[in-house]
């Protein structure tokens, strides 16, 4: 693709040698390579180092749905305020990709800092940015003597060069790099430590800094730990005791699958017999996946199956099985952009609303909506509770961006509570009661007593269908059955909401409007109202919804306020369509949609320009 | 004094009644009924403990059966073509369940097709019955995916496909145990169901069941008339139940002998061919000339018992998955920090 040339700079003039304020601990770092090229790994070291020295830092690959070629690109963003939402502007840019750089440089905004590889002769397309060029072939060569090799061990370079510029300390940085390679890689680290050493010392003898970000030492990540949203629900999953997982690969949810099977199989298997405490099947498509992780669930298993969107449509139709014939299961959704194939390496909370009431019929199943690694851990693991407490199909709604992506966490807490397999009759339960009616509401709570399969009594046995059955699982084709059954299994879904979370309210002083949000939207949508505040005298009250069906004070916050934004990364404000099923008139009346829908994280400026756009056109 | 009649128990000492379920609501005469009778029959002399029997179904006339045999027993009439699924997951909770899958041809040849084939590579230790009468009966009667090219609807509209043979299919991907039967052959159909029972890996049972509502007349090929003309048995079966040590009588070189994984013993005496139930390639060509003879092969068209099943093969745990307890499924704390110790 041909660039086109850039319209003269209204910075003509621009100096970049002229001295500046240091920017320090502020700023994001855009690095473009090309998929496949091993980068990866370069890009987490120099998170981790920025990390290591205390300042709070994000991590977001934005990759194509490809294995080799196309470009990539990894954003860092150090924030001393601890906003680790994706920052929509760039200010240094790492170009190693000559398929996107011109078009990369371009888009920058005056006054940023681009590292680039020397012969893409990038500092002839702009006079207003910081220009840093790196003979990376040149550099590469002597620390890695093997050919085949370079085109990885080049990318670690850069590392080196941004350490340097940024002032990042050396240690920290080997400290970083020899943790991403581990005590088995020895000899690769040692390589590209090398290569860090080799970019550090061309820096420093060759490339004056002009540029005002750095790096200064904090202690804000005290304690903390880096982790991706799909290895943290994993783990939650293997400590709620999770015994069948049967799943389907599909991006951005075959990571969860393939680190759960990691840890069940280094904590799960007896070390003298060998058994495992747990069952995996890859299954031939998603509809398999859940039909197996229902079977399971209605034969007494802790069973789960992780997919994306595709994989949802497909699961309907046992989702509402599920839902019918009330058997739990856990449905873990790293949701990625749809509708369709849409963009498999993207970003989206898309799946807020067809979760929420997924099959056909009259269906509505709880949802969580993590936000964090340490929410995937504990929903992920209170789902499972959920599931067979309440014997039903539990939603937890993730996405690409939480799923795939590092993120700063605090470590993960044990659960308090012992696990909960809900109200299951044993033969002696039976033997006590002289029997049991499967779907009677014998506590008044719409949750019925259930037995499972192979339990040795002779009133154990009951028949489970889809099919209109009575409180004795009888077929039934009777109106007042049927709708007694739809009646109850209502009122299950209100014993339902009183189990999940309570949502995070940040009340805000003089604030006359509120935000609801869910999910990684959290990120940008605080940090928005922090934008607002300063900067418009702005004042909003905040709300996370982490599960729904909502708590009951969501319709207190609603009324409080003149106006509530309800911002979600969907076109078709889902969460809203959700809230207007539940609110009152005049609360629905008060909503505002805010809507990102571009399969990038969400990102402050973002919101808050679509706030003040809509606060402008009220105040009118 | 009178004395009560003296009742007939199996040897858990449960009546034949203590297998029945509720009565059936398929039409007067329908094969399936047959089935349900003869699995009755099996179950029981068997031995088999109602309790542990998980019953699973898709959609169809057949998938109702279910609920009426082993009334004691846990049922899921499930999704239309999706029972292998929940079966198999069922017996990823708890392998000491025994799993008797009922479908029908649109059930498995049609809508449940992918997951029927990807079974038969797993191995899951159930038995696996087709109800075949190569139409839809719930739906009033439509052609199903196992109706023979020029078989007519009850209107006369003829069948221009090819049919899916599901026995064939279960060979070709690797089935460990594959027979065919005729509903109306008590004697053959309640010795293959004991076999099926006794088999520690996936068992296949396409049984023609002619449908006496839409599929009985003269321009069917799964019809009772046609069914008397056209079964060919490959062999007469006898079953010998593990329980039992009685020497069954035969004739040296006229009939062979299979030994099932629980002991049970099958004894297939040679009818007019040479028939090797150990041959996969054998039973695929037998069943190849049948069809192009317009032949209805019946019989245990292939047997291997010493295979692995899916549980096996996944070195799952013997105690049922469902009811471990917490200490052997929730990691300690110690295990939790060292996890998080590589994240630091």
């Amino acid at each position: 693709m041909q660039a086109t040339p850039t319209a003269p700079s209204p910075l003509d003039g621009f100096d970049s040698s002229a001295p500046r304020t240091p920017i320090v601990n502020d700023f994001s770092i855009q690095v473009a390579t090309a998929n496949g090229s091993g980068s990866q790994t370069s890009n987490n070291v120099l998170m981790r180092s920025i990390f290591q020295m205390g300042v709070p830092v994000s991590g977001k690959n934005l990759f194509p749905s490809n294995i080799a070629g196309l470009p990539t690109w990894f954003t860092i963003r150090a924030s001393r305020h601890g906003y680790i939402g994706r920052k929509k502007e760039i200010d240094f840019l790492v170009a190693m990709n000559p398929e996107s750089a011109r078009e990369d440089v371009e888009s920058l905004a005056p006054g940023a800092a681009v590292v680039f590889d020397e012969p893409l002769k990038l500092d002839q397309v702009r006079s207003d940015l910081h220009f840093y060029p790196v003979p990376f072939d040149k550099l590469v060569g002597p620390v890695c003597p093997e050919a085949k090799l370079r085109k990885l061990v080049r990318n670690m370079i850069y590392t080196g060069v941004m350490a340097h510029l940024l002032g990042i300390e050396i240690e920290e940085v080997r400290r970083a790099l020899f943790k991403q390679f581990g005590e088995r890689k020895r000899k690769a680290a040692e390589m590209n430590w090398g290569a860090v050493l080799a970019g550090q010392e061309f820096a420093a003898a060759n490339l004056p800094k002009t540029d005002p970000y750095r790096v200064q030492r904090m202690e804000a990540t005290h304690g903390r730990i880096i982790i991706d949203g799909n290895t943290a629900s994993a783990l939650g999953c293997v400590f709620a005791g999770v015994t069948v997982l049967t799943w389907y690969p599909i991006t951005p949810s075959s990571s969860l699958a393939e680190a759960l099977i990691h840890y069940l199989e280094k904590l799960r298997i007896d070390s003298e017999t060998g058994r495992r405490t747990f069952a995996i099947v890859q299954a031939e498509d998603e509809l398999a996946a859940i039909g197996m992780a229902i079977g399971a669930g209605w034969a007494g298993a802790r069973a789960m199956t992780c997919t994306s969107g595709p994989g949802i449509s497909l699961m309907s139709e046992f989702i509402g099985l599920g839902y019918y014939a009330e058997i739990p299961a856990v449905v873990i959704d790293v949701q990625r952009a749809g509708p369709s194939t849409g963009l498999p390496t993207r970003t989206m909370q898309c799946d807020t609303l067809p979760n929420a009431v997924l099959s056909h019929g009259d269906t509505m199943h709880p949802v969580y909506f993590p936000s964090s690694p340490e929410e995937c851990f504990s929903m992920s693991h209170d789902a499972f509770d959920l599931a067979e407490g309440f014997q039903t199909p539990v939603f937890v709604n993730t996405d690409l961006d939480l799923g795939m992506n590092n993120w700063m966490s605090e470590p993960f807490a044990y659960p308090q509570t012992p696990i909960d397999r809900g109200k299951v009759l044993s033969p002696e339960d039976l033997e006590r009661l002289g029997g049991f009616a499967r779907y009677r509401d014998v506590d008044g709570d719409g949750v019925c007593y259930r037995t499972l399969p192979g339990t040795n009594h002779a009133a154990a046995g009951y028949f489970t269908r889809g099919t209109g059955h009575n409180d004795k699982a009888g077929y039934s084709e009777r109106e007042d059955d049927f709708a007694n059954n739809l009646d109850r299994l209502r009122r299950k879904f209100e014993s339902i909401r009183a189990a999940l979370p309570a949502p995070e309210i940040q009340p805000r002083e003089g604030a006359r409007i509120g935000m609801v949000y869910y999910g990684t939207s959290r990120y940008a949508c605080e940090e928005a109202r922090d934008q607002l505040s300063a900067e418009n005298g702005v004042e909003i009250a905040l709300f996370r919804a982490k599960a729904w069906p909502f708590d009951p004070v969501l319709h207190d916050f609603c009324a409080s306020f003149e106006r509530v934004y309800v911002v979600e990364q969907n076109r078709d404000a889902q969460l809203l369509s959700l809230m207007r099923m539940e609110l009152s008139a005049e609360s629905i009346a008060k909503l505002r949609k805010v809507n990102y829908y571009g399969g990038l994280p969400l990102d402050a400026r973002t919101v808050s320009d679509a706030i003040l756009a809509q606060e402008q056109e009220a105040a009118r | 004094m009178s004395t009560a009649p003296v009742k007939k128990t199996n040897q858990l000492g449960f009546e034949i009644l203590d297998y029945r379920g509720s009565k059936t609501t398929l039409c007067a005469g329908c094969g399936h009924n047959a089935i349900t009778e003869r699995l009755i029959e099996a179950a029981w002399t068997m031995g088999v403990e109602p309790w542990r029997v998980a019953k699973v179904s898709g959609i169809g006339c057949s998938s109702k059966t279910p609920a009426y045999f082993l009334g004691q027993s846990h049922g899921f009439n499930a999704l239309h073509g999706r029972a292998p699924a929940v079966a198999t997951g069922a017996m990823l909770a708890n392998q000491t369940l025994r799993c008797v899958v009922v479908s029908g041809d649109g059930d498995t040849a049609s809508i449940g097709m992918g997951q029927f084939i990807h079974m038969l590579r797993r191995n899951p230790p159930m038995t696996y019955i087709i109800e075949n009468n190569g139409v839809y009966g719930l739906t009033k009667g439509q052609f199903s995916a196992t109706a023979d090219i020029g078989s007519t609807l009850k209107n006369g509209t003829p069948n221009h496909l090819a049919p899916i043979d599901c026995c064939q299919l279960a060979l070709e991907l690797g089935a460990t145990f594959v027979a065919r039967s005729f509903s109306g052959d008590k004697r053959q159909l309640s010795a293959i169901l004991k076999a099926c029972m006794g088999h520690n890996g996936l068992a296949v049972v396409d049984v023609i069941s002619p449908c006496t509502t839409f599929n009985d007349h003269s321009g069917s090929t799964k019809s009772y008339s046609y069914m008397k003309d056209h079964e060919e048995p490959i062999h007469d079966i006898d079953f010998v139940p593990h329980y039992e040590d009685i020497a069954v009588e035969y004739e040296e070189g006229a009939a062979r002998e299979v030994t099932l994984h629980d002991g049970s013993r099958l004894v297939l005496r040679k009818l007019e061919r040479d028939y090797d139930p150990s041959d996969r390639l054998h039973a695929l060509q037998a069943l190849y000339a049948a069809a192009s003879a317009r032949e209805v092969l019946t019989g245990i068209l292939y047997v291997e018992p010493a295979r692995e099943n899916l549980m096996e093969s996944l070195k799952v745990s013997a105690e049922p998955l469902a009811t471990l307890p917490e200490h052997l499924v929730r990691p300690g704390p110690e295990a939790l920090e060292a996890v998080v110790e590589e994240f630091r």
